[in-house]
């Protein structure tokens, strides 16, 4: 396991992507908490519509509105907003033309899904318009409101797609307003501002994933932050015994006389219960080491998260954000 | 608690058409292809629809690249009773292939060419979904396969395999097209009455977003669609009708995970509204007690008293895993016995993790057997 860099440290825009099922959005959480510990205010921004915060939190649909949700240690504040891109494009379009009771009802009738379907750029762009808004957006002492964006993007296999506005532009209008923001946000995006974070299990096809990603972000000059691998389980054999055991060989004898010593007197299947355990146990413990080094080709800080047995709740946010603290989140 | 049990479902001659299902990241195209493996060895002739495999389990199967159509698996050692082939989804090529059939010569080019079919066919989020049910729709119709196992989409929510068709549908239906790309002509009629002057408004301002040239290419496009096919919609609906008949069954691939399992009560809802029948759920990459009489605060306090003493690491290591995987095999068992609770009818089958991945056909044998309960 490597550390947060200082370059890390002075990024404001913490993307965070990675494989269905890698669990991203817990890990986005944990780490908005992290760096609002010690006093520092974080917003924590979903944008696939599906509520993922709220459930997380354990609390109701998030408004279209920046809510409050955490307290960090040491006085932080995490606030959340689940970005919709209608709610988006009805907001902007509220700027520029008075829309009013008809954009409701085009609303209603879909229209806008619609609109949004037809240029599929025309949603990420509205997405990472407000993001990019919510990241400068200064308070009336002219700071930063936020310290920090944490944005919980689409998986690995869509986030370059959803990150490379300069792409998706060329499908729209070469003039008017979005054309303006977007220059905003493209900056923003490639500027060290922002780092794109991995979550990644110990399995072929997060890993394979999660290499594939670093390598389209290098190739649309977007960064790649830090690799967080997730649901790492505890190692419990000594080194030594690994690589015997996953070939099948556990010293029965030796785990016997081991339990006796500590009072246990087993029966023969227990016994032989317990040796199947350790052989898959060391199998898989094998096979983690080797996608942690197929991941290391990345060449990027590695942060590992634990396996929390009890599942996840608001408690286990706030261990996996100690975690992240103690590996140099700030 | 009713056990799914899979071999009298694969050895069924009615049943035609499996569809794995689930949420991201569950296994559902490994199950999918220890399913297909397990009944060509049981002597049917099957062939499994793969949609985004990993690299080694494609491998497994003998599939090297995408090349859209059904290949025989043939691996050295490997002589089942029935067939097994295999294929992985190519969904730009399903959606070429299915314009170059309908369309004359002249008008396919026209509308592969079309930079809106471009878009639609590569980055639209529910084209992969409408893909899969095409696809599935053409094995059904070429009739070389007496079952046919289908994995579905990666995508986030086991739903929008459902939905993503008729998704796809409304946008190329073209109703909103027409009226987007000829406001002037259409307006005063019809829906655009409800919305008056907004429309025109609305009009204008995504036409400011979106481009003029982006509105004319999707208006060219519905148009060539619109006739070749006679509606989107009704194809949707035909593969839709399949997916009710008698002879298909979905599978709820889900792993012991409260977001997983969350989607596969959805699922499991929709499923059942929608007159759809469900086989059951497959609760995925279990880790069951293999010495389960050994308590875990027991094994933790002898491990204490090893460590303190410092003997026999050996078994204070193996006291200790064994503790780790009580804690989550108790844990699994209480959020399968939730989903239990709320879906009583739900037949379910555990089955227990391989501590590696699968790469070879002995693995999703293995799996194979798992998933019947051997």
């Amino acid at each position: 396991m490597t550390s947060w860099t200082e370059e890390l440290t002075r990024a404001r825009l913490h993307v965070v992507s990675g494989k269905g099922g890698t669990g991203k959005t817990t890990i986005a959480a944990a780490l908005a908490l992290a760096l609002a510990t010690g006093g520092r205010r974080v917003l924590l921004v979903e944008v696939e519509g599906r509520q993922g915060i709220a459930q997380l939190f354990d609390r109701a649909p998030l408004p279209y509105s920046e809510e409050r949700i955490a307290s960090a240690p040491g006085g932080g504040e995490v606030h959340a907003l689940a970005v919709d891109a209608e709610a988006a494009l009805l907001e902007y379009l509220a700027m520029f033309y008075n829309l009013g009771f008809a954009g409701r009802t085009l609303r209603k009738m879909g229209a806008i899904e619609f609109a949004t379907t037809l240029a599929p750029g025309l949603r990420d762009v509205l997405l990472t318009g407000k993001v990019k808004e919510c990241v400068n957006r200064t308070g009336p002492d002219g700071r930063h409101l936020y310290d920090a964006v944490v944005l919980d993007a689409p998986p690995t296999g869509r986030v370059v797609k959803f990150l490379d506005v300069t792409k998706a532009m060329a499908d729209l209008a070469k003039v008017g307003p979005i054309k303006g923001q977007s220059e905003g946000v493209v900056r923003l995006l490639h500027s060290g501002d922002t780092a794109v974070h991995l979550v990644a299990l110990l399995e072929e096809m997060p890993v394979r994933e999660t290499l594939d990603a670093v390598a389209e972000l290098d190739a649309a000059d977007l960064r790649p932050g830090a690799v967080l691998v997730n649901r790492v389980n505890p190692i419990r054999l000594p080194a030594r015994s690994i690589s015997v055991a996953a070939e099948g060989r556990v010293d029965e004898s030796r785990v016997r006389a081991g339990l006796q010593a500590a009072g246990l007197d087993l029966d023969e299947f227990t016994l032989e219960g317990l040796a199947d355990e350790t052989v898959e146990h060391a199998i898989r413990v094998q096979s983690e080491k080797e996608a942690m080094e197929l991941l290391s080709e990345s060449d990027l800080p590695t942060l590992e998260l634990p396996e929390l047995t009890d599942g996840v709740d608001v408690a286990a946010l706030y261990e996996l954000a100690e975690v992240l603290v103690t590996a140099g989140v700030r | 608690m009713n056990k799914l049990e899979f071999d009298p479902l694969l050895d069924d001659p009615a049943t035609r058409v499996l569809v794995c299902c689930g949420s991201g990241g569950v296994g559902k195209t490994t199950t999918a292809a220890a399913l297909a493996l397990r009944a060509a060895e049981r002597g049917r002739r099957v062939v499994v629809l793969t949609i985004d495999p990993a690299r080694r389990l494609a491998q497994s199967l003998g599939l090297r690249e995408l090349d859209n159509h059904p290949r025989e698996v043939v691996v050295e050692g490997f002589e089942p009773k029935g067939e097994l082939f295999a294929m992985m989804l190519d969904m730009r090529r399903t959606f070429d292939d299915m314009v170059l059939t309908h369309a004359g010569r002249d008008r396919a080019d026209q509308i592969l060419s079309n930079p809106f079919y471009q878009t639609i066919s590569s980055s639209f989020s529910g084209t992969q979904e409408y893909m899969a049910m095409e696809k599935l729709g053409q094995l059904v119709a070429q009739d070389e396969w007496d079952l046919i196992i289908v994995d579905t989409p990666p995508s986030r929510s086991a739903l929008d395999f459902l939905d993503a068709p008729q998704r796809l549908s409304t946008v190329l239906d073209g109703k909103f097209i027409r009226m987007l790309s000829a406001p002037a002509r259409a307006s005063g009629r019809g829906l655009l009455k409800i919305v008056g002057t907004g429309f025109s408004l609305f009009t204008r301002a995504v036409s400011t977003i979106v481009g003029g040239q982006l509105l004319q290419d999707a208006s060219t496009f519905v148009q060539a669609f619109d006739s070749m096919f006679g509606g989107f919609r009704e194809r949707a609906q035909r593969t839709y009708e399949l997916l009710r008949s008698p002879g298909t069954g979905f599978v709820v691939v889900a792993a012991a995970e409260p977001d997983a399992l969350r989607e596969a009560s959805y699922f499991v809802e929709r499923l059942s509204a929608e007159g759809m029948p469900l086989c059951g759920l497959v609760a995925n990459r279990t880790h069951p007690v293999l010495a389960a009489d050994l308590p875990a605060a027991k094994a933790i306090a002898a491990a204490d008293d090893l460590d303190r003493s410092g003997e026999a690491p050996l078994a204070a290591a193996v006291l200790r895993l064994h503790a780790d995987r009580v804690a989550v095999a108790d844990r699994e068992k209480r959020l399968l016995a939730r989903f239990t609770r709320a879906h009583p009818g739900v037949s379910l089958v555990g089955v227990p993790a391989l501590p590696a991945d699968v790469h070879d056909l002995d693995g999703l044998r293995e799996i194979g057997r798992r998933l019947a309960g051997e």
